[in-house]
């Protein structure tokens, strides 16, 4: 299948690559790892008019230290961010499960992100940790909270002409504790469902946890029922069994060839509880 | 139309190609690469993996474009003066294939596998193959081989350092 015409243009930096697709209009689209968007460009699902690939804007590429903050260039591969020290632990956790290997060496953080595909496993690592996406375009710099980017099903925040340049990831303190679980049919395929959990564990209790469900929506969810139900307890398997029971709450699932409606809240509900356990005990 | 210059197994091409190019077909239809078979078309069995600037991609989601500046390695570049690959060889030793369609992806991803990772138990191997399908064998010859390969790989490289 080949895709149909395009053109092509090639930025070396941001600047230049805002410029390109601020100038490229409406019916541009973003190039970066293209693990997603090759295979629609090739079903011809995707018909942009103009590709601006950010393959060779190499300071897109950068992970740094911010204080309390750890920064993920948007074109830092999977391979890259499993395997530098200072990603935080879920998110490298997470990546790693994503795909296989010749995919995570193209495909990248950024991309992932802003392609918001519900069934992706990052979206929810960004929406349980508080990230904070942040977006350029020829009005300058955004700042875009994980709760409002993803906004529908393959739909974010980003305006026609806005690059998701990098992610400010809040670093958590040695008492956390993080673990994604993921239910998928084969090795490589997507999460029919995925829990995204971090916990903060002191003396057998926990005293703060976070959950972002994946695929259990048009868009990432926070289990928040959960999360307050786990709060102050035990940091037992049988009081995190006993708060899963609210992972549905406030989700819209769907049904597909993959698991009906009712077969995903019941996922949520047993990963959740696996994903809490994990998370504390690590 | 861009100009693209790129390393294919060891020589440098210069070709004017549409952006819309698959680096596959590039490899197959230009270059006359037929070695890398088209799988799926949709980035899932790896048939068509090789390997850019050493690391592993599917040929089937690059754009031809995007090669331009780096070194393709394909199943073809492989084995030197008609002497198969010590991977190749173990393939065929431990008989890691039936049709030998998903073969020349395997056997690209399992070099992959092997380049961060001398020594994979069979657990790995399988987990380092998971991008690549196989609808003959049940994966458990391909497993064997490359374990043998491992075994053989390191074993040269010893013979050469001592």
């Amino acid at each position: 299948m080949i895709p149909a015409e395009f053109s092509y243009v090639r930025p070396s930096t941001v600047d230049e690559a805002v410029a390109a697709l601020s100038g490229a209009g409406e019916d541009a689209k973003v190039l970066a790892g293209g693990q997603s968007l090759m295979p629609l460009l090739r079903l011809r699902l995707a018909l942009p008019e103009v590709l601006v690939d950010l393959d060779r804007v190499d300071e897109m590429r950068e992970i740094r230290d911010e204080g309390d903050n750890v920064f993920i260039g948007a074109m830092a591969t999977h391979y890259n961010v499993i395997r530098d020290p200072l990603v935080p632990a879920l998110v490298a956790k997470t990546t790693a499960t994503v795909a296989d290997p010749a995919v995570r060496h193209r495909g990248t953080f950024g991309g992932s992100l802003a392609h918001a595909d519900p069934a992706g496993d990052l979206p929810a690592v960004m929406l349980a940790l508080d990230a904070t996406m942040v977006a350029r375009s020829p009005r300058g710099s955004r700042d875009i909270p994980a709760a409002d980017f993803f906004v529908d099903y393959l739909t974010s925040a980003l305006e026609p002409d806005e690059l998701l340049v990098g992610v400010r990831v809040p670093k958590l303190g040695d008492d956390w504790g993080f673990h994604y679980e993921k239910f998928h049919r084969t090795a490589q395929s997507w999460a029919v469902v995925g829990v995204a959990a971090a916990v903060q564990r002191s003396n057998g209790t926990v005293g703060a946890a976070r959950i972002g469900l994946t695929n259990m929506g048009p868009y990432p969810i926070r289990a928040s029922a959960v999360e307050s139900a786990a709060s102050g307890g035990p940091a037992s398997a049988d009081a995190f069994r006993s708060a899963a029971e609210a992972a549905a709450e406030a989700t819209d699932p769907p049904s597909d060839l993959n698991g009906s409606a009712d077969y995903r809240r019941h996922l949520a509900r047993v990963l959740t509880a696996r994903a809490l356990t994990a998370a504390a005990t690590v | 139309m861009p100009r693209i210059k790129v390393e294919v197994d060891g020589v440098t091409y210069e070709d004017d190609v549409e952006p819309r190019l698959l680096l596959v077909h590039y490899l197959r239809d230009r270059l006359g690469k037929v070695g890398t078979p088209i799988g799926c078309d949709t980035t899932n069995c790896g048939a068509c993996t090789v390997l850019m600037d050493g690391l592993s991609v599917k040929s089937c989601s690059v754009l031809a474009v995007q090669a331009d500046g780096r070194a393709i390695t394909t199943i073809e570049g492989l084995g030197i003066d008609g002497q198969l690959h010590p991977m190749q060889q173990a393939f065929h030793e431990e008989h890691a294939l039936q049709c030998g369609y998903c073969t020349p992806g395997m056997i690209m991803a399992s070099l992959d596998l092997l380049r961060e990772n001398a020594d994979p138990s069979e657990d790995e191997i399988r987990e380092g193959l998971e991008g690549n399908l196989c609808r003959c064998t049940g994966y458990q010859n391909i497993v064997r081989a490359v374990r043998r390969a491992a075994d053989d790989m390191r074993g040269a490289a010893k013979e050469v350092t001592s």
